[in-house]
């Protein structure tokens, strides 16, 4: 494998020099400025409407660039941001109980089993509070106390109570919080919002992103867009895992043609597996459900401590249970990070101590906490939660504990970005879960929220312009042979795909390719497996490309056809998820490799070799990438073995 | 309610090519349905085994599956989302369908959401109410210390039970007008009830009320359809809010 020093890539994260404390506020006023009379010559594209997309196509449209915001759904207030349950972190200290920006930074980082950038990760804390300053400005009903002041909760990996909410739908307020910034900004002509019409393809001129190119989902028309500067808000790729918490739409797509064209990709295998979904229940199962991690503040994780005891939960007495989380990790108990929730819960599952008729399942269990606060109180808190729970497995969490069990939830992976937020490829810019940079190897519960507004409302207004300032806006316009050459490479690949009339469904081969990547690329992985899964994917890539059946046309709606396009490009991404697992023999947060893990089987770190990103460059589908890092330094804080006992 | 794990249901579905096409019900026969699936995924086995014999499947709106996006607009058995309260379409489990049931399927029908393919509607008049008004203009940047405005807990509580909205226009497709009136009104209601709200409350229902008339929506008559059918249980009570609103703001 390549490293570094032999490739000729030019790179820099571009973190300003000085004080962390300083470094944001310093390069804020370092930037180059564009002149307002000069915003209104640059064209602006926004791949994606969730927080980040919706949150940066308002602001900069606010600022007078004009903007074309796209989106695969029929709304921009569809996007899988809205699906977020619990809340969204901000360093306030409204609860007096010693948080500090300083201590969200530290808890970030430190969550993130340090692979992520200081700088960033400062920056985040930074902005936070602006963040919830914003949102209570648009209208956004956060909930309150009775005397009018904002509420907090706790959340994994923290102390301290500073997760904002808005009851079980916190994602869903902020993103219609955005949406509506985003909708006046429509209002005032300044963005145009393109629904149900998806990106397929990057359009660079000498290595510049200058536009897109689409395809309107209703019509099938393949459409070019020209810009000065393009940004891609499209999310993460859990969907790899055929079986995750994601909307059934959300892919890698948009990210993948990028990365394609020459954007690095950043730590592809760092997955999150959130602790508390609902469990698997058949073969036809088309997704999973999360159950927020705010949960985790009343509810009480067990199993019975015989393997195979198959009493009913309530039948289980007191004194043959484990609170394994409550055992294991005194100080944090139930609120641990979720990756450590998740192995611990997959540990007492492969014990063979599991519940429910799978065995894959342990009991999350409120009796405890509705005997000390009533049902009321835990009806105030999580009611559409319990409501929602009912609804899919037909049981009432009121008087049955919860079955829960581990699922592919978040990538902290994503497209390469320096300080100011881009990518590899001048004029390309990532923002939120499609960036790789603020999480490390794990993220904490309600920090997404907090990155996907942090970049989309207060980093990218101030560092686009920076990039701006050095382009000649409209340089090139759609009739570049730029554009002729990508349209027709596109059409072509449906093409392809629509006249290939094999045997097996689409759905066949996502399930196939899940359950490679569940079994050999999931919760924990060894080389052994990995290889395997790098030989396997590739061979069902190459059974897709002969014998994948996609009905229907191209010129018309096809929901079929969107869906081949993103499962061809899962069975590409799902390689290189796996050399770069490979290729990081430690564990790290949410990366649990079984050859590297401390005497009690917690994560075991190698800072002395893989303090760093990994970042990955395409060579060829069929060849093997060239791997790059970018060291991690860290100034400010001390490298110790996370310990939430 | 089915007790079995297996069902067999018998499909009606609307099949439509185009929006300018005549659309046709279709036949279909499901055997073995697992009573614990959701419907979506009953529909996605449906279309797996028409792909199987090399035919088009069904087109229909979907994504979170968990009832939030608000992407589902499916009418069953004549009613917008199926047969259970507060349920959205991808929320249903077949486990309330009887053994050999016979299930209509249909996309919402209404004037201002023309149908694209199948089961799926253009709904884009609800952005274009929104863009109208539904909004506070305050840039990014601008906003004061989050808790140097205190909001009652009362008005917090009844901003959020508007707020909820999913948008996924059940409320027109069971209207007999056809009336946007429970989603324009929850917005209009949500933001009257916040102080963040009220420099342009007077502006915002107007323009909003316009925006829904342009649109082809009809008038609302007080059958409370919306209501009952609404996913999240938005309450009627939007509508008198939108009303009185509308009425302050036109004569005062």
């Amino acid at each position: 494998m390549e490293v570094a020093d032999k490739s000729t890539f030019k790179w820099d994260s571009k973190i300003p020099t000085g004080p962390l404390t300083e470094k944001w506020k310093t390069h804020k006023n370092n930037v180059k400025l564009v002149n307002p009379s000069n915003k209104r010559k640059f064209n602006i594209i926004v791949v994606g409407t969730g927080l980040a997309g919706a949150a940066a196509a308002a602001s900069l449209g606010e600022l007078g660039y004009n903007v074309k915001a796209f989106c695969i759904q029929d709304s921009a207030r569809r996007a899988h941001s809205i699906a977020a349950q619990g809340g969204i972190n901000a360093a306030k200290n409204y609860q007096n109980d010693g948080d500090s920006i300083w201590r969200l930074f530290y808890d970030t980082i430190k969550g993130g089993d340090y692979r992520s950038r200081e700088a960033n990760v400062y920056r985040l804390a930074e902005v936070s509070n602006n963040i919830i300053d914003q949102c209570v400005a648009q209208g956004v009903p956060f909930a309150r106390e009775y005397g009018g002041t904002l509420d907090n909760r706790s959340f994994g990996g923290a102390q301290v109570s500073r997760t904002f909410y808005a009851r079980g739908q916190t994602g869903q307020q902020l993103l219609l919080g955005a949406y509506s910034a985003l909708m006046k900004t429509v209002h005032s002509g300044k963005v145009e919002v393109r629904t149900r019409e998806e990106m397929l393809d990057l359009v660079t001129v000498d290595g510049t992103a200058k536009g897109i190119i689409s395809r309107n989902l209703v019509t099938g028309k393949i459409e070019r867009h020209a810009a000065d500067a393009v940004l891609l808000c499209t999310g993460g790729y859990g969907n790899v895992f055929y079986l995750s918490t994601n909307a059934k739409n959300s892919n890698v797509t948009a990210a993948w043609r990028c990365y394609r064209k020459g954007a690095l990709f950043g730590n592809p295998s760092f997955t999150q597996i959130h602790p508390t979904c609902i469990p698997v229940s058949g073969e036809y199962q088309s997704k999973l459900t999360l159950m927020s991690e705010s949960l985790r503040n009343d509810g009480r994780v067990w199993v019975p401590k015989a393997k195979g005891d198959k009493r009913p939960p309530n039948q289980i007495p007191e004194e043959e249970r484990d609170y394994y989380l409550e055992r294991i990790y005194p100080s944090f108990g139930n609120l641990v990070p979720r990756d450590v929730a998740s192995r611990n819960a997959k540990n007492v599952c492969d014990e063979g101590r599991g519940v429910g008729e799978s065995g894959l399942a342990v009991y999350l269990d409120f009796a405890d906490a509705i005997q000390r606060d009533g049902l009321k109180a835990i009806q105030d808190r999580y009611g559409n939660l319990f409501e929602m729970y009912q609804k899919i497995t037909d049981e009432n969490p009121y008087e049955v504990p919860m079955r829960i069990y581990p699922a592919v939830h978040y990538t902290m992976g994503g497209l390469w970005v320096d300080y100011n937020l881009m990518t590899t490829v001048p004029g390309l810019f990532a923002l939120g879960e499609a960036n790789f940079s603020d999480h490390g190897a794990n993220r904490l519960g309600a920090s997404a929220l907090m990155q996907g507004l942090a970049d989309g409302y207060f980093v990218i207004p101030y560092t686009i312009g920076n990039y701006l300032v050095e382009v000649t806006p409209g340089e090139i316009d759609t009739d570049h042979e730029a554009f002729v050459e990508a349209e027709q490479k596109i059409t072509a690949e449906l093409e392809q795909l629509l006249n290939i009339k094999g045997s097996k469904t689409i759905l066949d081969f996502h399930r196939k390719l899940g359950k490679i990547m569940w079994d050999k690329v999931g919760m924990s992985r060894d080389e052994e497996g990995l290889k395997e899964a790098i030989a396997e994917i590739s061979a069902l890539r190459k059974e897709y490309w002969t014998d994948v059946f996609v009905p229907g046309q191209q010129a018309t709606y096809n929901k079929y056809l969107e869906y081949a396009m993103r499962v061809a490009d899962f069975l590409e991404l799902g390689e290189l998820m796996a050399r770069d697992a490979l290729e990081r023999p430690e564990s790290c947060g949410g990366h649990f490799r079984e050859e590297s893990k401390t005497p009690e089987g917690e994560a075991k770190r190698d800072d002395e070799n893989y303090t760093h990103v990994s970042a990955w460059e395409f060579t060829g589908v069929d060849s093997a990438p060239v791997h790059h890092r970018e060291d991690l330094v860290f100034e400010n804080v001390k490298l110790t073995q996370r310990s939430y006992k | 309610m089915s007790t079995q794990d297996n069902i067999s249901v018998n499909l009606k579905v609307w099949r439509q090519d185009g929006p300018n096409d005549k659309g046709r019900f279709e036949d279909y026969s499901l055997k073995d349905v697992n009573t614990h699936m959701s419907f979506l995924e009953m529909l996605d086995v449906l279309n797996e085994n028409l792909m199987k014999e090399k035919k088009t499947p069904i087109e229909f709106d979907h994504d979170c599956r968990e009832g939030i996006c608000g992407s589902c607009n499916l009418v069953i058995n004549g009613i917008a989302h199926g047969p259970e309260a507060r349920t959205a379409a991808c929320q249903l489990h077949m486990r309330h369908f009887k053994d050999g049931e016979t299930i209509t399927i249909e996309p919402w029908r209404a004037t201002a959401f023309p149908v694209i393919k199948d089961l799926v509607v253009d709904r884009n008049a609800f952005d274009r109410i929104m863009s109208a008004g539904g909004y506070v203009t305050v840039a990014t940047g601008n906003a004061p210390d989050a808790n140097a405005l205190p909001i009652s807990k009362v008005h917090a509580d009844s901003a959020m039970d508007y707020a909820i909205c999913i948008g996924c226009g059940a409320c027109v497709a069971s209207c007999p007008n056809s009336s946007a009136a429970l989603f324009t009104g929850a917005k209009i209601a949500q933001l009257s009830k916040l102080p963040q709200g009220e420099p342009e409350r007077k502006q915002r229902v107007k323009s909003m009320v316009e925006q829904m008339e342009k649109e082809g929506f009809g008038d609302c008559s007080n059958f409370g359809e919306c209501e009952a059918v609404c996913p999240v249980g938005i309450s009627i009570s939007a509508i008198a809010t939108m009303r009185t609103e509308y009425v302050k703001a036109m004569f005062s």
